[in-house]
């Protein structure tokens, strides 16, 4: 066990540092420091390419595919360094983090050369269709079509909480392509092009009062016969490799993140004097503690993930996040006191704290609510018995 | 940066899990509980047989010339039996003590010995959980020290009095040892009584004392660990055989969330252990923050845990007959010992800056 870097490693830093600080103190000063992902959308897609130009993108991936063939120490070191650099959240997170991924797993020689480079150099962002309004937790319960005709596969149907959709070029969406199949049998794995008559992106106010989510409605949508990844009718082995991916290096960076909260936090507790009382010493410690272990567990993850071990543990990573960061949000509420509850002028638009305290609720719900999450755990890493199905519809 | 095992720890954590397993069953324990709190048998094999008690002892000094990480393994699995050893009294308290802040001389007469098992010694640390104090003066030791751990078996006191770090040994003329009847009878407390015993002292106190609990406090994460471990595990095994209303327990959700939330800890709690442990060996800024992390954490964990398990278990839990009460019992004693949950997260509080200026 180590959790040191090597000198070569270090000088790996040095130069992400270097490369961050100049490019975010000079031509892109003005995303430095952006928390929210719907922020400045269009200075975020510069951001995104000038990242790919840099080769700065998608450390981790094959170069061959733009990347860096980074090891798993450098990837965890540009995590830290974007972060503490203050890059803003990446617009393509879903493109790097999943479809990326999912296409480098599952995708022939074909779609890898198709579409990976385009992701790495920034030039096309990616969204998600997965849940429908009656496949939330049962999302293998997919409703949402899909035929051939011809050179070309068309789809039909609804997709909810796609977010960042508004910003896509790309969806992948599970749908179902074998009339009368139940359950996730007869699903397939297709990668669609947004921007087409046949999609229409329709905004979700949320309680924070951002639309960040999305309705997406496809009515005789349209994509290529050879946007498939995998076989017709595996989707659904395709779309739980990809949950794999959604604990990858990514977790670190977006821990930095939650370090930024969490100094907010301080901040403020120290310059209410909230800092003193030692109930609140004690919970904000608890969240200091929470995060490390967020952080420690991941190195574990990776280093495991790195020796081809998959290691039973990531399966609690995800509630073990959503719920520190719920936790942070009602601790920011404390600390703030009654001052938090209100907001100068008249749109309804809180500041970074009392917004965390609300979209925080959201965390412990979306990507398999907490509750899934400990079916999960328990069926899959402690071997219990599964879940009885029942029969309504 | 490889935050696992290399393959000589992972051999070595095999060979504790084997060696726990087939020796610090129940019997013997509940033998040693009846007894002294010792399983003097395990104790001669551990140190003995097996040849890997001081693992954090330097080779020229009679031991195995590791580190944290690998005494954390043992620490843990010797958690997982509840082991009735004076592992954490002898190894994580008074040899570190000794290597940190004894002379060359005290050094190489008394590390050995501790070593290789021929001497027990124990840890007082009289302002921790223990009013009314003592205190050095002239090479003699005069007051009290409450809850020692394994006092009434060891040969050999390291006592962090007022003043000073002072080695005792029984039979010495004034020392009084009375053994506390102690909810946790794998790791009983005793009392001690300093009326003017004479005494040698060591070289560097703050650095003794430092290192005892700096290494103490790990050891007691790493146990609760095991025991954590151990709960989850015993208790995953009984709701798949239990039937009820014609079904395992452990396929109702109200049964497998429980036992998921356990997962969900100790996983935290391992990655904290073993954090704690390499910052130590690496002498990392965060070392302090770790290991103080790691207490906290780890024995919350072991307190939910064994909880969890006694409720899950239903009736059958909560006999003597049954191992959930050692595991609950250990459990409580370790959240006690040198330091609560809440003491170690006010010393993390400070440590993260909640004292500096707005």
């Amino acid at each position: 066990m180590k959790l040191g870097f090597s000198p070569e490693e270090e000088a790996f830093r040095a130069e992400a540092a270097a490369w961050l600080k100049a490019e975010l103190e000079g031509p892109f000063a003005d995303v430095r420091g952006l928390t929210s992902l719907t922020e400045m959308p269009e200075r975020r897609r510069d951001w995104e390419r000038r990242l790919g130009e840099a080769g700065w993108s998608c450390v981790g991936w094959p170069k061959a595919y733009g990347g860096r063939d980074a090891t798993l120490a450098e990837q965890v070191i540009f995590a830290e360094e974007y972060a503490r650099a203050g890059a803003p959240p990446r617009l393509n997170h879903i493109g790097i983090e999943l479809a990326g991924p999912t296409i480098l797993a599952f995708g022939t020689d074909e779609q890898k050369a198709r579409f990976l480079p385009a992701i790495a150099r920034g030039e096309e962002i990616w969204c998600q269709g997965y849940s429908e309004p009656g496949a939330g937790s049962d999302l293998a319960n997919v409703r949402t079509r899909a035929w051939r005709e011809g050179d070309e596969w068309v789809i039909e149907g609804q997709k909810v909480w796609t977010s960042l959709a508004q910003f896509s070029d790309w969806i992948f969406v599970i749908a179902r392509t074998e009339e009368g199949s139940k359950g996730p049998k007869g699903l397939s794995f297709l990668l669609v092009p947004v921007d087409q008559s046949g999609v229409t992106v329709r905004p979700i106010h949320q309680i924070t009062g951002e639309a960040e989510f999305n309705e997406t409605f496809f009515d005789g949508a349209r994509t290529d016969a050879a946007n498939i990844l995998g076989a017709p009718g595996d989707g659904w082995t395709v779309a739980m490799g990809l949950l794999g991916f959604e604990r990858g290096v990514s977790t670190l960076a977006q821990q930095m993140g939650f370090r930024n909260e969490l100094d907010a936090v301080i901040a403020a507790a120290r310059a209410n004097g909230e800092a003193k009382n030692p109930l609140i010493r004690q919970r904000i410690a608890r969240a200091e503690i929470g995060l490390k272990l967020m952080r420690y567990g991941a190195l574990r993850m990776l280093t495991d993930a790195e020796g081809g071990r998959l290691n039973p543990s990531a399966l609690t990573y995800k509630i073990q996040w959503a719920t520190w960061r719920r936790d942070l949000g009602e601790l920011a509420m404390d600390v703030l006191g009654q001052a938090g509850e209100t907001v100068a002028g008249h749109e309804y638009a809180f500041p970074a704290l009392p917004n965390l305290f609300l979209y925080s609720r959201a965390d412990t719900i979306y990507g398999g609510t907490n509750e899934i999450q400990r079916n999960i755990i328990a069926e899959r890493a402690l071997g219990l018995p599964r879940e009885p199905r029942g029969d309504l519809k | 940066m490889h935050f696992a095992f290399t393959d000589e720890q992972a051999m070595i954590a095999e060979t504790a899990k084997t060696f726990f397993a087939e020796n610090a069953t129940s019997e013997r324990t509940r033998a040693a509980m009846a007894d002294t709190g010792v399983d003097k048998a395990l104790w001669q094999a551990f140190t003995g047989d097996l040849g890997l008690a001081g693992v954090a002892i330097p080779e020229a000094l009679g031991g195995v010339g590791l580190g944290m990480v690998e005494l954390a393994i043992f620490a843990e699995e010797a958690g997982g039996h509840t082991a009735a050893l004076p592992l954490l009294a002898s190894l994580g308290l008074a040899a570190p003590a000794i290597l940190a802040g004894g002379t060359d001389e005290q050094k190489a007469r008394l590390l050995p010995r501790l070593a290789s098992g021929e001497l027990v010694a124990s840890f007082a640390a009289v302002n921790m959980g223990g009013t009314p104090g003592a205190a050095l003066s002239d090479e003699t030791l005069t007051g009290a020290a409450l809850l020692v751990p394994h006092g009434a078996s060891a040969d050999l006191f390291v006592v962090a009095a007022d003043n000073g770090v002072a080695i005792v040994e029984r039979g010495a003329l004034g020392f009084g040892i009375t053994p506390l009847t102690s909810m946790d009878q794998t790791r009983p407390y005793a009392r001690l009584d300093f009326g003017g015993v004479a005494v040698e002292t060591l070289a560097d106190p703050r650095a003794a004392v430092r290192a005892a609990l700096t290494t103490g406090w790990l050891a007691i994460a790493a146990d609760a660990l095991g025991g954590a471990q151990a709960c989850l595990d015993r208790t995953v095994a009984y709701t798949q055989e239990r039937i009820q209303f014609g079904r395992s327990i452990g396929s109702f959700q109200a049964v497998k969330h429980r036992l998921a939330d356990m997962m969900v800890a100790i996983e935290q709690a391992r990655s904290a252990v073993y954090w704690a442990a390499c910052a130590i060996d690496e002498r990392s800024d965060e070392a302090a923050f770790a290991v103080h992390a790691a207490k906290a954490f780890a024995c919350d964990t072991y307190t939910h845990c064994a909880g969890e398990m006694i409720q899950l278990h239903g009736g059958i839990g909560f006999t003597w007959e049954h191992d959930a009460h050692l595991y609950f019992k250990r459990a409580r004693s370790n959240a006690s010992l040198l330091g609560t949950p809440d003491w170690h997260r006010e010393q993390v509080a400070g440590l993260a800056g909640l004292d500096e200026a707005a």
